[in-house]
């Protein structure tokens, strides 16, 4: 196999087109920085509720932004409500934080509530209508028994129509990837590709929830949840929240003692949706909402797919890195799962993925991931990735999924 | 489900009512207020045939919190004759004889119930064409 497909051109032939409306950035925008990040340790915090696992990343942000105050607080979440009995969470967020009294919202799109919230904040900034946010992810999944937690992340699909007929989170993808192994002909550990190359890089990572690597035999013994999808096919349920501090380039807030000399740079900010569930989509194995957002956020950034230097993408499960691979345009439909075989995704392939451990072993603290994929992004941006550095990282794409496909941001960082 | 959403979507689960647009004919289930092909205003009902082919599936061994006690089962995406497709749990099938592109055909059947004094609710399910017929033989 030669080099990706997708040959760092926007719109290779089987992705959708993109509207050209779409990809115009208004000259008149702010560039929005990146000016600190905060993460806690994901893992089953039994003896933390998400009002302390939010106060340790906003804690830790603040303090890296050099920083005591923002204009505003942008919350992702997405089960707060059915897990831990808490609404009107960015208010208890603040209020819990010291935030007191400033702006603060809850942003919700199921798995993608945090790129949601990043979005958020960075359109509050580049309009001018804020100079400083904080963007925090935060998920408390561990309150319920496994049951109940599977039946709130059902809340992603469509209630009446995939959710009430008995289907799982998990089964929706397990539907995707029988038919993907079927069509495309994948052998049995065709995508364990994946979440090898996630955990060999999560052993890295201190806040990963799994830092042991795992061989191919390992996920060929691994147990079926929803068939043929397994164990080591799937994200972990989780604890954790990661926050980032915004800033407009230029503002005063850079010179506030920030040590950040060299501040990573949003070049791109692009969302998409896709019909709620599985079945409504004309090709249940194409992610059209990937393509979109991808495209969009390309060209805001002025870049092309040979630029991005590492993608974090949302292997919740394997079979959507296989996917997302395929949706954002560097491999064709059906040949997604190849290049995790291969060696193209690992730190020294040609295109680093889930450089920190990704959903998979990182963990996929849900509304928390869109924020920890963005902390992890300046830390490569700014060559402090420790083992799992990607040498000369300049420019990387991160891409969150809400629901199978309904909702995806992808942002573009670059510095 | 609800009480009052399990009633009001009570005519598309017990008996695959869907809509046809009358702007491109296409077929639509569930029924909808604007049609997913052309975004023209989706049409009169129309009873599905019932009658369909799996395209995936699926067997649950870790169900969400109301089908513990049904687990394992099958459930399936399935392309219904006249187009779309659903979402479905198979019956009369053991999981190890589903397999993609078998023709399977509407059944209404107990889903599930809210508890020992709470509602039974009823839906759609799919058998394999020959599960049919298998039951028409036994019962000559």
């Amino acid at each position: 196999m030669g080099r990706f497909v997708g040959h760092g051109e926007l719109g290779a032939s089987w992705l959708l087109e993109v509207s050209k409306d779409t990809l115009k950035r208004d000259p008149g925008m702010k560039k929005v920085c990146i000016i600190g990040t905060g993460q806690t340790e994901v893992g089953e915090h039994w003896d933390k509720s998400i009002l302390h696992l939010a106060h340790e990343a906003v804690t830790s942000a603040l303090l890296d932004a050099h920083v005591e105050s923002v204009d505003a607080l942008f919350v992702g979440n997405m089960l707060s409500g059915a897990l831990s009995g808490q609404e009107n969470l960015a208010a208890a967020v603040a209020d819990f934080s010291g935030l007191r009294n400033i702006e603060a919202i809850k942003t919700e799109a199921a798995c993608a509530s945090g790129a949601a919230a990043l979005r958020m904040g960075y359109t509050a900034v580049a309009s001018g209508l804020h100079d400083r946010v904080l963007v925090l992810g935060v998920e408390k999944m561990t309150n319920t028994l496994g049951h109940d937690t599977t039946a709130a992340l059902g809340m992603a699909a469509d209630a009446v129509y995939e959710t009430f007929q008995g289907v799982s989170f998990t089964a929706l993808n397990a539907l995707m990837m029988q038919r993907y192994v079927w069509q495309y002909d994948v052998p049995d550990t065709g995508l364990a590709g994946f979440s090898i190359n996630a955990h060999r890089n999560g052993c890295h990572n201190p806040h990963a929830m799994f830092r042991h690597a795992i061989t191919e035999e390992d996920y060929s013994r691994s147990r079926v949840i929803s068939s043929p999808l397994c164990v080591l096919d799937s994200s972990p349920i989780c604890d954790g929240a990661a926050a980032v501090v915004l800033c407009a380039a230029g503002s005063s807030s850079l010179s506030d003692g920030s040590r950040y000399v060299a501040p990573v740079t949003i070049l791109g900010s692009a969302a998409a949706t896709d019909t709620l569930a599985v079945h409504d989509r004309s090709d249940p194995l194409r992610l059209a909402a990937v393509e979109l957002s991808t495209q969009q956020a390309l060209a805001q950034a002025g870049a092309g797919l040979d630029n991005v230097d590492f993608l974090e993408l949302h292997d919740a499960f394997s079979i959507l890195g296989a996917m997302s691979l395929e949706a954002v345009g560097y491999a064709e439909p059906g040949t997604g799962w190849r290049y995790a075989m291969d060696g193209y995704i690992d730190i020294e392939g040609d295109l680093p993925v889930s450089t920190q451990g990704g959903l998979k072993s990182r963990g996929h603290p849900v509304g928390a991931t869109g924020v920890y994929q963005a902390v992890e992004a300046v830390k490569q941006l700014q060559g402090l990735a420790g083992p799992n550095q990607v040498p000369n990282a300049a420019l990387g794409m991160i891409q969150n999924i809400g629901g199978s496909g309904a909702s995806v941001y992808t942002h573009i960082l670059g510095i | 489900m609800f009480v009052p959403s399990s009633w009001r979507t009570r005519h598309q689960r017990y008996s695959l009512i869907g809509e046809v647009c009358p702007a491109c004919d296409k077929h639509i289930f569930p029924p909808r207020d604007v049609c997913p092909h052309c975004d023209q205003p989706a049409g009169p009902a129309h009873k599905f045939n019932g009658t369909g082919m799996v395209f995936s599936y699926t067997t649950l061994f870790q169900p969400p919190a109301g089908f513990e006690s049904q687990a394992p089962y099958v459930v399936a995406l399935v392309q219904l004759d006249e187009g779309p497709m659903l979402t479905a749990q198979l019956t009369d099938v053991e999981a190890e004889e589903v397999e993609i592109g078998m023709k399977v055909e509407m059944v209404p059947r107990k889903l599930m119930e809210d508890g020992p004094q709470g509602q039974v609710h009823y839906c759609y399910k799919f058998r394999p064409l020959w599960a049919k017929a298998a039951q028409a033989g036994a019962s000559v």
